[in-house]
């Protein structure tokens, strides 16, 4: 049994199946809609993490992505445009018990939602952030987003995109983020192995998928996803492992100076042992910034746990400190408080 | 103390400390009020401060005052005009004098009265020369050397003197009114346990000031004020918005959900975080969000888990909260939204009062997402009615709108301290496990409330979220039947609130030449200018309202038996015009001031018997 470190959430008592949180609801995605896959490995992962089926609380903004609570059977909650983790935020502080997923998009979180974002991030807040990122906004039908390529035609954007697009990695972390994995739509073995990962991690986890939108953004992602340039265009990290990839296995990420460099092993002498080592527990950021932000023509886009570093977490630290209050405080109920300091009798 | 002056009994009487902010009129203010308090006296005292932290010295602009009206009978409001000023500065009495009675006592630091000081205030002469002041009992006290002479054998530098100037002031008003300082001096004991030779150099400023005024001629008479005939009971001094902190943690308590906060620092209504986040000892759970939004939403997640869930805000964060209220409308989940009104619009005037938010709080969101509006009157029954939110909000599940404003939250007053034991049971209508009947809109009969299942509870897992749902299976809709049933059934379950609200009371005789309604942190005024015609024998009653959405049952009964109806806010005529259109049958009269300032009773007593 792989160990968890969150020792809050009650173990459910019996094993779970997928049928356990298939709900009674019509799935409304468009067909060939990546969002069916992201699904589909939320099915498999949920039985796997053990927790009681009632401890999944799972919470959305506004958009394609958001729909996903009412998908699923657990406790849900479809709140409004970009206010997911806000939303969230407070489930989590005032009931610890709870395994709280959020389903955003790149609108919904990077957009409208970015301050909710950055800060729960910041501060740490255990909870699990599936980042539909399909590069543009899809329920408004069609506008450029904050992950959309510059350039891009859309309909807001006629002439193309002016502006400069976020990378979610860099962004998550830049706002000091503890959890960081990505994953493809088309590849579901490896979102349910992120996902659970994410799960294990205590703190905010944030699991980018790169996901199509079939009407809007067709094959947006096709360059790094499509079945034959994938081995190429991916690398899929994995703790404590060389950093290779590509269809022969022949390609590998080694440390240059200051930054990383593609290298092909057999060549100029190159071998497994100058090829970086995936330490995805590691403190320090510094590398796996580097490794969030590898794009093409140059790099393969990483996929799998970026990072999964411990820190303590903000909801942990509140209960530390009521204990810490309850246990030294003189005020111990209400009429305490009300009779404490100044007071005097009037008869 | 000395005999050779005369004793003035008075029923009441109003000092007000005025100073450059960083001149320490508001711990003057408290310290004198405290000493008010424990001497048997009601109170009621008002903070006046600059929305700037220190605005440039000697400036109109940096001037800080603290009000504080004493008085043997119930004390309702911080009174109409001062009768002690003391003003540390020229710019602070300038600012001042305005709100001084004839013959006021002006107790000033003449030693701040240097050329540069009075230029900048404005003045073209000295004031404490030319006459201007003749008609007042001036008292014109060398305080800064004399404070500064005080603290020199204990080897004090000018710096640390300066810092107790607001002590030396307070010992020559402890003299007027013939105090001793003795719970002033308990608190500098406290206070500076840790750095002892403070306790004596506040001690010497002030006895200083005690002795300066013993000796000084232009004091001719002391004033006495015998205690004020109270309730029997325990007695605190209490802000607005420390009262309402405490009434939301007696609510927590009492109903068995625990306590959550999600807010956001905002003038002036902050105190309430403030306190909240002292109290970890009672479970509370405090978030200082990230902004307005993130303070509701997060609420709104916590209520969604089981918890009592506030958010609390003013004006332009009740603005940006809107789109959320409508979500826990639409979710009809418990919540509890305080808004300390400030004046407006936009950034508007953060430290000054008004009750212009209140058509926002009825109305200011999008689609038809009706609210329960409750208007707390008093800074001590902030207690109560942030208790009563609660209550509602959890009983009735829906998001409840507590109005207090800037006066209220930061004036204080004497409360009586109740068991809690003693406040009204609070039952959150709790769904239990494995409740096979459970839909998530299967509503009370009666009350039309729906059924609150907590996340973690076997057998009830359920989703729900701003998209219209279907009744009962709370199922997503965009049934036209449906919606409308909906939207019948948010009104209607507000509506029935109605019927669990105490009816609307006259204070006077059920009929009458003028009915004067108001409602919020007016009450003090409007009552006390009903009070005093009718003493005269006029033919007045107030309707004072804390209800205001669903008004009480009796409102239109209660409207009904005067010649004239005459409704009194502090804004454009917002309650009025909801009035207006809940009690269509009737005329009203209205008198309104938006200048940030409270009523004063004479302008409501002269208005009143123009009608009369």
């Amino acid at each position: 049994m792989i160990d968890f470190p969150n020792k809050t959430i009650e173990r459910s008592s019996v094993e779970l199946t997928k049928e356990d949180f298939v709900s009674d609801q019509l799935v409304k995605w468009c067909p060939g809609c990546g969002d069916h896959a992201i699904l589909a490995a939320v099915a498999n992962v949920f039985p796997k993490i053990g927790y009681r089926k009632e401890n999944f609380m799972m919470v959305s903004g506004i958009g394609c992505s958001s729909r996903f609570p009412y998908y699923v059977n657990t406790y849900g909650f479809h709140g409004i445009h970009g206010r997911a983790h806000a939303i969230a935020s407070g489930m989590k502080i005032a009931n610890p018990q709870l395994s709280v997923w959020i389903t955003t998009g790149d609108g919904d979180s990077m957009a409208i939602g970015g301050n909710h974002f950055i800060h729960i991030i910041r501060r740490n807040i255990d909870v699990n952030i599936i980042l539909f990122n399909n590069q543009i906004y899809g329920l408004t039908k069609g506008q450029y987003s904050p992950t959309t390529p510059m350039g891009s035609v859309t309909k807001t954007s006629p002439q193309g995109t002016i502006e400069h697009p976020f990378n979610p990695g860099e962004l998550v972390l830049g706002a000091q983020g503890t959890f960081f994995a990505r994953a493809v739509d088309s590849n579901v073995k490896l979102m349910t192995e992120v996902m659970f990962e994410a799960a294990r991690h205590d703190g905010t986890s944030i699991v980018e998928v790169l996901q199509n939108c079939v009407i809007f953004a067709d094959k947006t992602h096709a360059a790094i996803t499509d079945k034959e340039v994938r081995d190429d265009a991916q690398i899929h990290l994995k703790n404590g492992e060389p950093m290779i990839f590509g269809k022969a296995k022949d390609k590998g990420i080694r440390l240059k100076g200051t930054q990383l460099e593609v290298v092909k092993l057999g060549e100029n002498g190159i071998t497994e042992d100058d090829l970086l080592v995936h330490d995805q527990y590691q403190q320090d950021p510094g590398v796996h910034l580097m490794l969030a932000k590898m794009a093409p023509p140059h790099y393969p886009v990483a996929v799998g746990v970026i990072r999964s570093a411990m820190y303590p977490t903000y909801d942990d630290l509140v209960v530390d400190q009521i204990d810490h209050a309850k246990a030294t405080s003189k005020i111990k109920n209400v009429d305490d408080l009300l009779n404490s300091g100044d007071t005097w009798e009037i008869k | 103390m000395s005999n050779k002056l005369n004793f003035i009994e008075k029923e009441d009487v109003v000092v007000k400390f005025v100073g450059d902010s960083g001149d320490g009129m508001q711990l003057a203010g408290t310290l004198f009020s405290d000493a008010a308090a424990l001497l048997g006296l009601d109170l009621a005292t008002f903070p006046d401060y600059p929305a700037e932290i220190r605005a440039p010295h000697n400036t109109i602009a940096g001037v800080s005052g603290f009000q504080v009206r004493i008085g043997k009978k119930k004390i309702e409001t911080i009174g109409d005009e001062v009768g002690i000023l003391v003003a540390m500065n020229p710019a602070s009495l300038k600012s001042n004098l305005k709100w001084t009675c004839k013959g006021a006592t002006l107790i000033v630091d003449a030693d701040s009265f240097d050329e540069a000081a009075i230029k900048k205030a404005g003045y073209a002469t000295n004031p404490l020369d030319d006459g201007s002041l003749a008609g007042y009992n001036l008292v014109k006290a060398p305080i800064s050397s004399m404070t500064r002479e005080a603290v020199k054998p204990l080897g004090f530098d000018i710096k640390t003197a300066d810092k107790t100037r607001n002590v030396f002031a307070l010992g020559i008003v402890y003299y007027i009114l013939d105090w001793k300082p003795d719970s002033t001096l308990e608190y500098f004991k406290l206070k500076f346990k840790k750095k002892p030779d403070l306790i004596d150099a506040n001690k010497a400023v002030l006895e200083g000031g005690l002795n300066y005024a013993d000796n000084v001629e232009a004091l001719k008479s002391q004033i006495h004020i015998s205690k004020a005939k109270m309730a029997p009971g325990r007695y605190r001094n209490i802000t607005g918005n420390v009262a309402t902190a405490w009434g939301f943690l007696a609510a927590a308590e009492r109903s068995g959900r625990p306590l959550f906060l999600g807010s956001y620092p905002i003038t002036p209504a902050t105190e309430i975080l403030m306190e909240l986040a002292k109290y970890k000892s009672l479970g509370a759970k405090v978030f200082q969000a990230e902004d307005e939004i993130a303070g509701i939403c997060s609420a709104i997640g916590a209520s969604y888990t089981g918890s009592l869930a506030l958010t609390t805000t003013s004006g332009p964060g009740l603005s940006l909260k809107s789109e959320a209220i409508g979500l826990a409308v639409m979710t009809e989940l418990p919540l509890v939204i305080v808004d300390v009104q400030r004046g407006g619009p936009s950034t508007g005037l953060p430290t000054k009062s008004e009750q212009s938010d209140l058509m926002q709080a009825l109305f200011g969101r999008n689609g038809e997402a009706p609210v329960v509006v409750i208007a707390a009157s008093t800074p001590a029954d902030c207690f109560n009615y942030a208790y009563i939110s609660s209550k509602i909000a959890l009983e009735h599940m829906t998001p409840v709108m507590l109005m207090t404003d800037g006066s209220l939250g930061n004036g204080s007053q004497l409360f009586r301290i109740p068991k809690v034991s003693s406040l009204p049971d609070i039952k959150p209508p709790m769904a239990v496990a494995n409740d096979k009947d459970y839909k998530p809109y299967k509503r009370d009969p009666e009350t039309l409330v729906r059924k609150w299942a907590v996340p973690g509870t076997v057998g009830l897992r359920h989703r729900i979220g701003g998209l219209e749902k279907e009744n009962v299976s709370g199922n997503v809709s965009t049934d036209p039947a449906n919606h409308q049933l909906m939207t019948d059934l948010r009104e209607a379950k507000i509506q029935k609130v109605a019927d669990f609200i105490p009816e609307q009371e006259i204070l006077g005789d059920k009929e009458g030449d003028l009915l004067v309604v108001s409602w919020g942190g007016t009450r003090g005024t409007t009552q006390a200018a009903v009070e005093e015609l009718q003493a005269q024998g006029k033919k007045i009653s107030l309707a004072h309202f804390h209800y205001i959405m669903p008004l009480p049952r009796n409102t239109h009964e209660v409207l009904a038996g005067f010649k004239k109806n005459i409704v009194c806010e502090l804004n454009s005529g917002q309650f009025v015009n909801y009035l207006r259109m809940k009690e269509p049958d009737y005329k009203y009269l209205q008198y309104n001031k938006v200048q940030g300032l409270p009523f004063t009773v004479n302008e409501l007593v002269s208005k009143f018997n123009e009608l009369l």
